[in-house]
């Protein structure tokens, strides 16, 4: 914690610095502007050739302020704002019951004094034109772009009855009941008519996901729940904004002069307006599949074409005065898949990468200016009624739209919409910083009272998002509370819950989803045969075929697990290895060999291959002094529980939300999954290839490849024996090698498998590590070990008893440099021992156990 | 929405099957839609293969034990009212439909879902889930960096814990004790979602 606070300290500090810093620059701004306003008035090519005439000699520097005015002040607020993010998210109290958003603006109200103070007027405000060109259409890109299509698609219908229907009606309501109220003189004497009061009511119709996909990523709320909020969400930004012109041409047209034409014309126009943006965005998504289908070649800006033309269909479609927000959602949703088939997979990654920073990083400046715009007394017009009723109707009207279409939506659904994910959904209904967008927009000349309408947007916005935000998540818990008491769980019940996960997740995907049907299929078929071929790269098709991705990844696997068993081997060795010698040194000092709880605890720290998993290396090596029998008890009872609750794979439920607006995650539940895929897939190649060839499908034992760290295990502590006779017993050494084959799905286990042999012969000279015979020994290799006596095949065979079966794929032309025997013998175990040892694993288990 | 393009006149002995599972109508009509999808080749009956060709089933660890459960008497094929009465384990305990007294326990029964997990672990069937057999689940469960040493000690804990006769087996009778766990309203039944 110390050193949270210390830091968030140092960040208070420089915060206000850089907040002065901002201010400073706007006084020194404000006067020089004032200067040359009062004494050139002229054009600016006089002024320039002004500086230049006047001076007197040659200057060293110069203080130029004017040249970077602009560029600077921008720069300078993007990293105060985003200086703010850091502080609320170090600040680990705060937001375990504060959403993110909601400290973003409170920040932004004290920036907002400090300029205010610093200047006695505000001097920045989030201008409707900035936000709506480059602060929101990133933001909508990155939610295109990661959403999850299949749900997307399959609830569409869903979701536009509440993104259109819902949004109307919201309008519609909010603007009536608001008009009716002022007629009743519930707010006094204002200048606003029917027209306007439509028009004020259909910019606070916009839903902000943000808030709410921050909520839900805490609690799970189901699938269908999460996607129809996000879905609407993004939407309804999209139908806000065409609604909010639709009415704005209303306005401007005056009362009178409408008549049913007219009003044909305009619900004319919201469809064409509408279907003519997502238009303009599916073409710009084909356009960008095409185009990264040959830009191979420019690799390194490859990643760009996707925001550069994400961001073209913005303006074009901005520029057609169709729907700016639904034509780049649709570039999003639509080019997604092509785009990561086509391009490499570094350059998917950038363009993930850069999506989440643009998108945050913008997003972060719309809260923080949220903020900072409040602090501002022209923009504040009170009128209680006004704004209270207003507050009134958004809060209420939400609950009755949401309750009244998912009432219609539940009679043509298997399973209904429950009532407490209505009234989630309803109170989801946050408003943010797209309507105040609109408000601040708006037309002063014809709306007179501009004013009171921004402030009362602004109140909605810091009301919903603020106190809404604040009571979510406690609201969600309380209303899902149903369940018993965590007492604390008896393994077989962890293990019992998990496994019943599982297994409704298998029976749903037995079942099937709702959306496959008819249309789905023959969508799916006309995708396969005309769109892919039409949009991706013959590479990228070919990658797509079942099989042969499931070859490319595990080829892929062994790929990693060569180079970096290689690495560790090799001069490389010294990083992952010194730890664990000194780990290991003191372990053998100390309890002379057996704790294994303990040994395997501190395992964790050195047997992370993947350089993306270093960090946790820090963690372990707490519990050495344990030596005590009882405490070891309480340990390993400890690690057991511990040991479960961690590693237990996670059903599929629980890692479904894919979208995360702040986490981009190569995350764990995808390795995760990954994992499982590809030992089911090895599982079933090895029965395939075994059923091929003859022999007895392995027993159910040979399939999970997870059973050899036993045998990692066993082999290791014989090892340690074996190193006493230095390799001479021969037939010592097959059994080894033979008992190392029975775990013959060794290869996905590689790495633990590694971790097992490091730790027991660690620090002293190990001949573990002996160059496989199938492949030609890596240079590092040759150097250091090829003169060693050993015999070499049986060293590979026994201490890498998955390299030289595996391997064999991913080098298909096997250049044995050594005796044609060794080549033999590392084929033949491969494929026989396998599935001849099998059974006897069980008993040898035993053995090691008892 | 989904278009169904199979109706109830069309399932043979649809009436029974609904009445000994307690699926609606449209359940029965959505499941036999989705039998004839999985069922690729038109043959007329699921085989373990059709199962396997689901990908979403091969991300899930335990996936060969589930399929297994589908064929558990052994044959290798499977017809469309053994498939339904398998799902039907996982439909939500209904508390409104009248539990006839000399019937046995409905499909969706309590002990019957538990029955249902517990065939999952005890592959030999001989009613006792052995250390090794648990071993094996554990061994599919847990993440592979989890060492066998680890997995051992694990089995060894959950066995003691659960193990109330000392046998070094969990009968089902002690699995059941065991397994307080509340169906809770997320864990009751998406299946048929």
């Amino acid at each position: 914690m110390a050193p949270y606070s210390q830091l968030s300290f140092l960040l208070t500090v420089l915060l206000i610095f850089g907040a002065l810093c901002v201010t400073s620059k706007v006084q020194i701004q404000s006067s020089s502007e004032r200067q040359s306003a009062s004494s050139n008035t002229g054009s600016t090519g006089e002024s320039t050739s002004n500086s230049s005439a006047s001076i007197t000699t040659v200057p060293i520097v110069t203080w130029k302020w004017h040249h970077v005015e602009t560029p600077y002040l921008v720069a300078l607020w993007i990293l105060v704002c985003w200086l703010c993010k850091l502080m609320a998210q170090l600040n680990s109290k705060l937001k375990s019951f504060f959403p993110e958003s909601a400290l973003l603006i409170i920040s932004g109200f004290i920036l907002g004094g400090i300029v205010w103070g610093a200047d006695k007027a505000q001097t920045f405000k989030l201008v409707p034109r900035n936000f709506f060109y480059f602060l929101l259409p990133q933001i909508i890109l990155d939610t295109g772009y990661f959403m999850p299509n299949k749900l997307f698609f399959s609830n569409l219908g869903a979701i536009l009855v509440h993104a259109v229907i819902g949004t109307c009606w919201n309008a519609a309501a909010v603007g009536i009941s608001l008009w009716g109220c002022y007629l009743g003189g519930a707010m006094g004497n204002l200048q606003i008519g029917l027209l306007q009061f439509l028009l004020f009511g259909s910019l606070l119709a916009a839903v902000d996901p943000v808030a709410v996909i921050a909520v839900f990523e805490e609690v799970h709320v189901n699938e269908v729940l999460f996607i129809w909020v996000f879905g609407e969400s993004l939407l309804n930004d999209g139908v806000t904004v065409v609604l909010y012109n639709v009415f704005d041409a209303f306005v401007s047209l005056g009362g009178e002069k409408i008549n049913a034409g007219e009003i044909i014309k305009g619900i004319v126009s919201f469809f064409v307006v509408a279907f003519g943006g997502s238009l303009i965005g599916v073409v710009f998504a084909i356009l960008i599949s095409l185009l990264t289908k040959y830009t191979g070649k420019v690799q390194i800006i490859e990643a760009g074409f996707i925001f550069v033309l994400g961001y073209l269909s913005y303006l074009t479609a901005e520029m057609l005065s169709l729907s700016a927000i639904l034509s780049v959602t649709f570039c999003g949703v639509c080019c997604q898949k092509y785009v990561n088939a086509n391009m490499d997979e570094k350059s998917v990654t950038a363009v993930r990468y850069a999506m989440k920073v643009f998108a945050n990083g913008s997003e972060t400046m719309i809260f923080v200016f949220l903020g900072v715009t409040a602090i501002d007394t022209d923009i504040w017009v009170w009128n209680t009624g006004f704004i209270l009723l207003t507050l009134l109707f958004v809060l209420v009207y939400r609950f009755m739209g949401v309750f009244f279409l998912t009432w219609i939506l539940n009679r043509y659904r298997l399973v209904p919409i429950e009532l407490i994910d209505q009234i989630v959904m309803s109170f989801g209904g946050l408003r943010g910083a797209v309507a105040y967008g609109l408000a601040a927009s708006l037309d002063e000349t014809r709306i007179k009272e501009k004013n009171l309408m921004i402030t009362t947007t602004l109140i909605v916005v810091y009301f919903t998002v603020i106190l809404q935000g604040l009571t979510m998540k406690p609201l969600v818990k309380w209303l899902k509370v149903k369940r018993v008491s965590p007492t604390e769980l008896k393994l077989i019940e962890k293990v019992n819950n998990r496994a019943f996960e599982h297994i409704l997740a298998a029976m749903e995907d037995i079942s099937g989803r709702i959306g496959d049907n008819w249309w789905t299929r023959g969508w799916k078929r006309f995708e396969d045969t005309y769109i892919t071929w039409f949009l991706m790269k013959p590479e990228a098709r070919k990658n797509r075929d079942y099989l042969f991705s499931i070859f490319h990844k595990l080829n892929l696997e062994d790929a990693i697990n060569y180079v970096t068993e290689a690495e560790k081997r090799g001069s490389l060795a010294f990083l992952n290895q010194t730890d664990g010698t000194i780990v290991n040194f003191e372990k053998k000092l100390r309890f002379s060999g057996v704790m294994p709880d303990i040994m395997s605890e501190l395992d964790f720290g050195n047997n992370n291959v993947q350089p993306t998993s270093v960090i946790q290396d820090t963690v372990p090596s707490v519990s050495l002094n344990i030596h005590e029998h009882e405490m070891k008890r309480m340990n390993e009872d400890f690690n057991a529980h511990h040991l479960l609750q961690q590693h237990l794979y996670r059903s599929r439920k629980n890692h479904r939300h894919k979208y995360s607006r702040s986490n981009f995650s190569i995350n764990q539940s995808e390795d995760e999954v990954q994992e499982i895929f590809q030992r089911t897939m090895r599982s079933r190649l090895e029965s395939f290839k075994s059923a091929k060839m003859g022999v007895t499908p392995a027993k159910k034992i040979t399939k999970h490849p997870k059973k050899d760290p036993n045998h990692k295990m066993s082999n290791g502590k014989t090892t340690d024996k074996s190193k006493k006779h230095p390799y001479g017993d021969e037939d010592f050494e097959f059994s080894e090698a033979d008992s190392a084959y029975s775990g013959d799905g060794g290869a996905t286990g590689g790495s633990s498998q590694r971790r097992g042999t490091y730790t027991m012969g660690a620090g002293v000279e190990n001949p573990a590590f002996m160059p496989e015979m199938d492949t030609p020994p890596p240079p590092w290799v040759t150097e250091a070990e090829a003169d060693t006596s050993v015999a070499p095949s049986q060293g590979a065979q026994r201490y890498l008893p998955w390299s030289p079966r595996n391997l064999h794929r991913l080098a298909p032309l096997r250049i044995s440099d050594r005796s044609t025997d060794s080549f033999l013998m590392a084929d033949a175990p491969a494929t026989e021992e396998s599935s001849e040892e099998s059974p006897q694993q069980p008993s040898q288990r035993d053995g090691t156990h008892m | 929405m989904g278009s169904t393009n199979s109706t109830l006149s069309k399932i043979p002995n649809a009436g029974d099957l609904m009445q000994e599972t307690g699926f609606s109508p449209a359940h029965i009509v959505r499941l036999y839609d989705r039998y004839k999808a999985l069922d690729k080749d038109k043959k007329g009956h699921l085989c373990p293969q059709d199962f396997g060709a689901i990908k979403e089933l091969a991300m899930n660890p335990i996936s060969d034990r589930i399929i297994g459960a589908f064929f558990s008497s052994g044959q290798e094929v499977l017809d469309f009212p053994s498939f339904v009465r398998i799902l039907a384990h996982f439909r939500p305990v209904d508390k409104n439909r009248p539990k006839d007294p000399n019937s046995p326990e409905h499909i969706n029964s309590r002990s019957n879902k538990l029955k249902f997990i517990f065939q999952l672990y005890d592959q030999d069937k001989d009613g006792k889930i052995s250390r090794q057999e648990l071993l094996q689940v554990l061994r599919t469960m847990l993440e592979k960096q989890v060492t066998e040493e680890q997995l051992e000690s694990i089995a060894d804990r959950t066995i003691q814990e659960a193990d109330l006769d000392r046998d070094d087996a969990i009968s089902f009778d002690e699995f059941r004790k065991n397994s307080l766990w509340c169906p809770s309203r997320s864990i009751k039944c998406r299946a048929t979602d």
